[in-house]
């Protein structure tokens, strides 16, 4: 949205520009944070079959593991969702309510995600295995990490919106942290079904 | 892991610099910072050069310092240049080697490093550094905006640059090697097994910091001109310079990740015992080079098409016309910026991929030179029948048209399987791609650097030793290269720290090594142009106001220099060549009522967090855990201590304003 | 609380969707697995597992992140649809590509190049 003629802008109409380049920017980060995904994808599928006299996929998956992460993940999107209407309201109760669910269900994702891990590791089926593995942990990996850091800004967020309460420039931080979650979770469709459900076949 | 490790990694004595060229290296820059130091301090410009400069989020500002720091990044590739030829020309004669060599002057690991560092230099660090410059002086102007979409993370990513600059000098100072692998870095060559040292590893780190500055400062250009447009300018009235850096910066955010991405493969190879790209355990060599070269291609990309827009502005002001098929340009550039993606395995004809796969990327890349070839078409239209003015930014592009265009010939020649693999990895490809890229990107650097140099000075360079510049660049060119695509022909591979003597070749390295002798006396004249221009710099004033070449966009409409808010007020558009457009009409210099203008303020986040990630990637470089994390953390909390700041603006008064504009307009 | 109705809806819709787009994609490939790979053939499941991802990301995008319902000129689409396409070129390409690599020289036949010398 530009100021349409060259008229002196007013404070609300600068504060909406800025928050409209602020959303699109971070959209095209996305963007980027979607290619690198795209390379780690491409990376797995031309390494998939590289198993070295290791594990192959059909070997080490368990579906309903994985199931139990998708449906983790899509109920915190959704909740996280809720947050986000939450902060256009103001209300400080239901953010910290909202946000606070998608916190705990994303700690759990990780949880189960390391337990899947650490359970691979200790049977030697680690990343320095085959190229196959290291193409595993990589992809599935990196959207770990992915998730570690929007839980470290969303606990920020949460103390933040407890002691200050739902500023302006908090409802577009919160805006900004679902997008990149609801990204989150539209990565993890393409690794369910492209690692694990393929993986199963 | 004992304590030692962990706090200096592999750290040793033997890390320090101890032979000629590291302390040769380590002595030129405690020379250069001791003579900075002392000129600061006898001026009295510490204060000054950290509040006007270094802390400023103005893109002049931060365009000049890019310029600046590409330009000393210049003379070190040139240096490299240097060394290589004079390394050719004493290695393919009979004479012994010397200081320590077999042949030549130079140790074959140490000329490998060379030639690495001498590609990775010229490609990140000259070519996008003053690019990225150029680009940060002219687009906010030309598009009539105040600023870029993120002022804070302009800084930061010309931070993160310079970081990845002190990163690519800093073996000279500690672990005296780079990578011996080629300027990209080949897999398996730089994995663990025949690399165990720090080279390859100074390169992982300077590329991903100076890539992730790179591709921040991307984001921003795209946000930038996408949004934040003067009212009235639609796409297709933005001038050609604007739209080409569109392209160009659309390509970098989507080609960056990928590099990103890929060098962290190989990363976790070297660090973390993955096996990607290794010998053993299942790793695929041949997908390094293909996803590395995904990005490589469309690289070369970003590197001319802003160049393609410079000639364009200065084509069309120095012919006194509109530019010709205004819209067959743009959709010659997007044509151009498409099938930048649907061509990169002609870089691996031979690698085995048959057939089809080699045939359709032939045809691909043979697609390419026709959008590249109207573009030319339409800069001669506009030229034809214009009152052209003799100028050297118009001298550039005449050079630029005789050299690219024998440098694209060259190109489509390779672009047939068949032939590729008979030239492919020789002389023949070195000299294509350093004649478009010289020919095509470089020469537009320049002439844009000597056609915008008066906007943002307020003088104009000494034009006749820019023409003096221009011949010596343009023969020194031509008798540096034209021997290199003879010998390719002849069957020199490249990368070879010497060719055996009963070749015969060696009166063909000599012209090469009088070239870039000419070319080294051509920068030189170069530089002497710039310090004569800064002499000389009343008479050569700019007493136009602000407008020295007649010009048609809106940069033009500001004084020389802009004040450091561009525009009091957002002009309005109704128009391609809106300020040409503007003075038929007369409305040029309408008077026009102020108002406040909220500004970013100055900030020194960007160089704390460059500073912490220096220090990572130094860490990261060594295995010395301790200081990786201590930058790490330190470059996060700093990224959220920055995020959570509200009050990152001032205003600037109406009243101010109305002073500046005053003041600026009277001169 | 007050929920803007139309959002609300938005997000509940895109959840339920999503939920039965995933199970419909987890079904099939349990029933092959549990038959040991005899009934529904590899194909048969591609082509039912993978139209139903993309499905999915087409509600998450519509009914999660709003895509369709920005304002003119429409960027954040633009953006994404370039991405995408490029998204899909990376992966694409690079299987074409690194498979014709194999099938010229087999991975066993590159390895032994690589550790004997042996082959060419």
């Amino acid at each position: 949205m530009t100021v349409k003629a060259a008229t002196i802008p007013t404070k609300e109409q600068i504060e909406e520009v800025a928050t409209d380049k602020t959303l699109f920017g971070f959209w095209v980060y996305l963007m980027t944070d979607l290619l690198m995904f795209a390379v780690l994808f491409a990376t797995y599928s031309v390494l998939h079959g590289s198993i070295y006299n290791g594990p192959s996929s059909n070997e080490i998956f368990n579906l309903p593991f994985a199931l139990t992460e998708t449906m983790i993940l899509l109920v915190s999107s959704f909740t996280s969702g809720l947050g986000t209407l939450a902060a256009h309201e103001k209300s400080r109760k239901f953010v910290l309510l909202w946000f606070g669910i998608t916190f705990l269900l994303g700690l759990a994702f990780l949880g189960l995600e390391l337990s899947e891990f650490s359970k691979l590791v200790a049977e030697g089926n680690s990343w320095h295995r085959s190229a196959f593995l290291s193409s595993f942990f990589t992809l599935v990996g990196t959207h770990g990490l992915h998730i570690t850091t929007g839980l470290v800004w969303m606990l920020i967020c949460m103390i933040s919106v407890a002691t200050k309460g739902v500023t302006k420039s908090m409802v577009r931080k919160l805006t900004l942290l679902s997008l990149f979650w609801h990204f989150l979770d539209i990565v993890w469709i393409f690794i369910f079904t492209i690692v694990y459900l393929m993986g199963a076949l | 892991m004992n304590w030692k490790e962990f706090i200096l990694g592999k750290l040793t004595w033997n890390d320090l610099p101890h032979e000629w060229f590291t302390l040769g290296g380590t002595g030129a820059f405690v020379v250069l910072a001791i003579g900075l130091a002392i000129f600061l301090t006898y001026f009295k410009r510490w204060k000054w050069l950290w509040n006007e400069w270094l802390t400023s989020t103005d893109p002049k500002k931060i365009g000049v310092m890019y310029i600046a720091v590409a330009f000393f990044m210049f003379l070190r590739g040139g240096l490299d240049a240097l060394m290589i030829w004079s390394q050719q020309v004493l290695g393919a004669s009979n004479m012994p080697g010397f200081l320590g060599a077999q042949h030549g002057y130079l140790s074959a690991d140490h000329f490998q490093q060379i030639f690495t560092a001498h590609g990775d230099i010229m490609v990140f660090f000259v070519t996008m550094g003053f690019l990225f410059g150029l680009i940060n002086l002219v687009v906010p102007l030309q598009i009539g905006a105040r600023d870029l979409a993120f002022p804070f993370l302009n800084s930061l990513g010309f931070w993160l640059y310079f970081a990845g600059v002190l990163l690519i000098n800093m073996f000279f100072v500690l672990g005296g090697q780079f990578g011996a692998t080629g300027w990209l870095a080949v897999a398996p060559l730089s994995e663990l097994q025949f690399h165990p040292g720090v080279g390859v590893d100074y390169w992982i780190w300077s590329l991903q910091v100076s890539g992730l500055g790179t591709l921040i400062g991307g984001i921003n250009f795209v946000v930038t001109i996408l949004k934040m447009r003067a009212p009235g300018m639609t796409l297709m009235r933005m001038p050609m310079f604007t739209w080409t850096s569109l392209m160009s910066m659309m390509l970098v955010i989507t080609i960056f990740p990928i590099l990103a991405m890929t060098i962290a493969l190989l990363t976790m190879d070297r660090y973390f015992g993955t096996h990607f790209f290794t010998l053993n355990n299942g790793g695929n060599q041949m997908m390094y080079w293909n996803l590395i070269w995904m990005w490589g291609h469309p690289e070369v990309y970003v590197l001319i098409i802003p160049s393609f827009g410079i000639y364009s502005e200065i084509v069309s002001t120095f012919s006194k016309k509109k530019i010709f098929g205004y819209p067959s340009l743009v959709a010659a550039a997007a044509g151009i910026t498409l099938l930048s993606f649907a061509v990169w395995l002609h870089h691996f004809f031979t690698m085995g991929a048959g057939a089809d796969v080699n045939s359709f990327f032939g045809i691909m890349t043979m697609f390419i030179a026709i959008p590249t070839g109207l573009q030319i078409i339409n800069w001669l239209f506009t030229l034809f029948r214009g009152r052209i003015q003799f100028v050297s930014p118009i001298y550039w592009f005449f050079g630029m048209v005789s050299t690219f265009t024998f440098g694209g010939m060259a190109g489509i020649l390779m672009a047939v399987p068949p032939i590729d693999f008979q030239v492919h990895n020789s002389l023949f490809l070195v000299a294509h791609f350093h004649t478009t890229i010289v020919g095509g990107a470089l020469f537009g650097i320049f002439a844009g650097f000597t056609y915008w140099f008066p906007k943002f000075t307020g003088f104009r360079l000494h034009e006749t030793l820019g023409k003096y510049a221009f011949w010596t660049w343009l023969v020194g060119f031509f008798i540096s290269f034209v021997p290199l695509y003879i010998l390719g022909f002849m069957g020199a591979t490249r990368r070879l720290d010497h060719y055996a003597a009963s070749t015969g070749w060696q009166p063909l390295f000599l012209t090469a090594l009088v070239g870039i002798c000419i070319l080294a006396l051509a920068v030189g004249i170069q530089i002497l142009q710039l310090i004569v221009s800064i002499v000389k710099r009343k008479e050569l004033r700019d007493t136009t106001g602000g407008d020295p070449w007649d010009g048609h966009t809106l940069e033009w409409a500001t004084t020389s220099p802009p004040p450091f808010y561009n525009y009091a007020v957002i002009p309005e558009v109704h128009g391609r060549d809106a300020w040409w457009e503007m003075k038929k009409q007369g409305t040029a210099h309408k008077p026009v009522k102020y108002h406040d203008l909220e500004l970013p303020k100055n900030t020194p986040m960007g160089i704390y967090i460059a500073g912490f990630i220096f220090l990572f990637g130094v860490a990261m470089t060594f295995h010395a855990t301790l200081f990786s994390l201590i930058g790490l953390f330190g470059a996060v909390t700093c990224a959220f201590i920055r995020a959570f700041d509200d009050h990152s603006e001032y205003i600037l008064p109406a009243a101010e304003v109305e002073k500046i504009e005053n003041r600026l307009r009277k001169k | 609380m007050k929920f803007h109705k139309g959002l609300l809806k938005s997000y509940i819709i895109g959840f339920v969707l999503s939920i039965i787009l995933t199970l419909c994609a987890y079904l099939p490939v349990v029933y092959h697995v549990n038959s040991h790979h005899e009934n529904l053939s590899h194909i048969t499941i591609l082509f039912i597992i993978l139209p139903l991802a993309f499905v999915q990301l087409f509600v998450q995008l519509l009914f999660f992140l709003h895509l369709g319902q920005e304002e003119k000129p429409r960027w954040k689409l633009s953006m994404l649809v370039s991405f995408f396409s490029i998204v899909l070129i990376v992966i694409v390409a690079s299987i074409w590509i690194m498979q014709h690599l194999n099938y010229n020289m087999s991975f066993i036949q590159f390895n032994n190049l690589m550790k004997y010398g042996e082959g060419f």
